[in-house]
């Protein structure tokens, strides 16, 4: 089970020393603040409870993802931001004690139905990670596994186009071009990630789930990153879970925050920057948690 | 309505800062305000040294802008404030200006106390000019006060003022010109006045300007160029 997933209740308990459930504080925040829907939206979350085990870490959260815009999601650790995130494409799957009740849709159709092929749901919603993680091959293979995978290729110069193609939309084909034979693992920490999200384009998603990009990166390295996610916006939905409330200023149209598992306030991310309606909002940007 | 409060941050010394430089501020805001009324003092007693003193002071005021301003820069560059701390910083960088305006205007004052010092006689409209004076130190001070509490209802009732004080110095206007009219002699001396009342009015926007900052600080709504009756209902 990922650390943060453990860390509500720890929170919790330094937060508020009194004797209130988290269902009490939960239900104390009140409604969420803001439109959680959106015009034709491409990914729908309706009404989700996430668990794990016997202990909630999401409450009843709605909210839209739009085609062509990021949408980054802030809080503090074990906010459940991650958890939502990792909902989205069904990683949660993977954690046996993991359970999620309401409606997620994709393009209208239900992601947790028993038709869906998680397999199939990743290739179309696809992720990328906090860290790193290219597959110990090489740079080319790393970015046609998926695709072959999926048979995505009809032979083998597709299959190149596919590849070229993806590192060019990554912004890192120049940079590799070269040395396409070369261990994925060969390159710094900011060509890496670019590598993985060249590796998740490659796939032809219709989302594309960050989970931190950025935050095992240097200033440029991310700078470039942030570069990349507004080019990719033209043909995607994006949805970011980040730390770093500059870069959720910097690279998100909407922004989405959370606490304690609730969704407190969603809104355009000028808004929340400047004029956030919910005090818990305000004192989060505003550095005045905990 | 909202409250705020600069205090509060996990980083205290972001607390320190942004108090300082509130702090700065208000004693920027408590020289200008002292300006006005010697400036005004020194036109209508026709007092040189009163009138020098404003002169002087002006370089004060000036230097409480650069440092303020500076202050601001930095914070944006270090802190990179959000919400209600990005509204302060903003705020503060706009409030000042019209604050060193205010100064350049009152330091107008002093420069025609200054002039007009040796004159003997007292004309009759220097009742009126004084009425105007008044009511324009009471804007300031009630604005100054405002921003200093971050009171939006006080704000707001300060602004509204701005109307009365504009038909006022029309008034006073017009009333200055029957005097050049029934004897040009007097036009020298009542173009001067004019220049104070001018002052005065000019004074009253910028508090007036600084009213309408502190409810864009507090409500995060922006009301300039609206009427009374559209502000009410921005604020509803």
């Amino acid at each position: 089970m990922n650390k943060e997933n453990t860390v509500p209740a720890l929170d919790l308990e330094q937060d508020t020393p009194t004797e209130q459930t988290i269902e009490e504080i939960v239900a104390s925040l009140g409604d969420t603040v803001g439109q959680t829907r959106v015009d034709n939206p491409k990914m729908s979350v309706s009404n989700v409870d996430v668990f794990y085990a016997d202990k909630q870490a999401i409450f009843g959260v709605d909210l839209d993802i739009a085609n062509n815009e990021v949408i980054s999601m802030i809080g503090p650790s074990g906010c459940g931001k991650s958890t939502l995130l990792r909902c989205l494409n069904r990683m949660n799957d993977t954690i046996p004690i993991c359970r999620v009740t309401g409606d997620i849709t994709l393009d209208g159709e239900g992601i947790y139905s028993k038709d869906t092929d998680p397999v199939l749901l990743r290739a179309r919603v696809g992720m990328v990670f906090q860290k790193p993680n290219p597959f110990p091959k090489s740079i080319y293979e790393n970015v046609a596994y998926g695709p072959r995978l999926h048979g995505l290729n009809r032979n083998r110069a597709d299959l190149d186009d596919i590849v070229v193609n993806s590192l060019r939309k990554a912004g890192i084909y120049e940079e590799v071009k070269n040395r396409l034979d070369d261990a994925g693992t060969s390159l710094s920490g900011g060509q890496q990630q670019r590598l993985c999200i060249a590796r998740t384009i490659a796939c032809s998603p219709e989302v594309i789930l960050m989970d931190e990009p950025c935050s095992a990166l240097d200033p440029i390295a991310t700078a470039k990153i942030e570069e990349l996610i507004d080019e990719l916006r033209e043909n995607y939905a994006i949805a970011i879970v980040t730390h770093s409330m500059q870069q959720a200023a910097r690279v998100s149209q909407r922004t989405a925050y959370f606490h304690l598992g609730k969704l407190v306030e969603v809104g355009d991310t000028d808004t929340i920057f400047t004029n956030p309606r919910h005090e818990l909002t305000e004192n989060y940007i505003t550095g005045r948690f905990g | 309505m909202r409250t705020f409060n600069p205090e509060g941050h996990t980083a205290h010394a972001f607390d320190v800062e942004l108090n300082d430089v509130k702090h700065k501020v208000m004693t920027m805001g408590g020289l200008v305000e002292s300006m006005v009324h010697n400036g005004l003092q020194a036109v209508l007693a026709m007092d040189e040294s009163l009138g020098l003193q404003v002169m002087e002071d002006d370089h004060q005021a000036n230097q409480f802008e650069l440092d303020i301003d500076e202050d601001c820069t930095r914070i944006l560059a270090r802190r990179q404030p959000a919400a209600s701390d990005l509204r302060l910083v903003i705020t503060i960088i706009k409030t000042i200006t019209d604050l060193e305006r205010i100064g350049d205007e009152a330091e107008k004052l002093g420069r025609i106390g200054v002039k007009l010092s040796g004159e003997s006689n007292v004309p009759t409209y220097y009742n009126d000019l004084h009425h105007l004076g008044e009511h324009v130190k009471g804007m300031l001070r009630d604005a100054l006060d405002a921003f200093t509490r971050m009171d939006v209802e006080a704000a707001f009732h300060t602004a509204a003022r701005d109307e009365a004080i504009d038909k006022e110095y029309a008034n006073f206007s017009r009333l200055l010109i029957s005097h050049m009219m029934e004897n040009p002699a007097n036009i020298s001396h009542a173009l001067d006045v004019s220049w104070c009342a001018r002052s005065l009015e000019r004074i009253a926007d910028h508090a007036c300007n600084i009213c309408e900052y502190v409810i864009y600080l507090v409500e995060g709504k922006d009301i300039r160029h609206s009427n009374l009756d559209e502000m009410r209902k921005k604020l509803l």
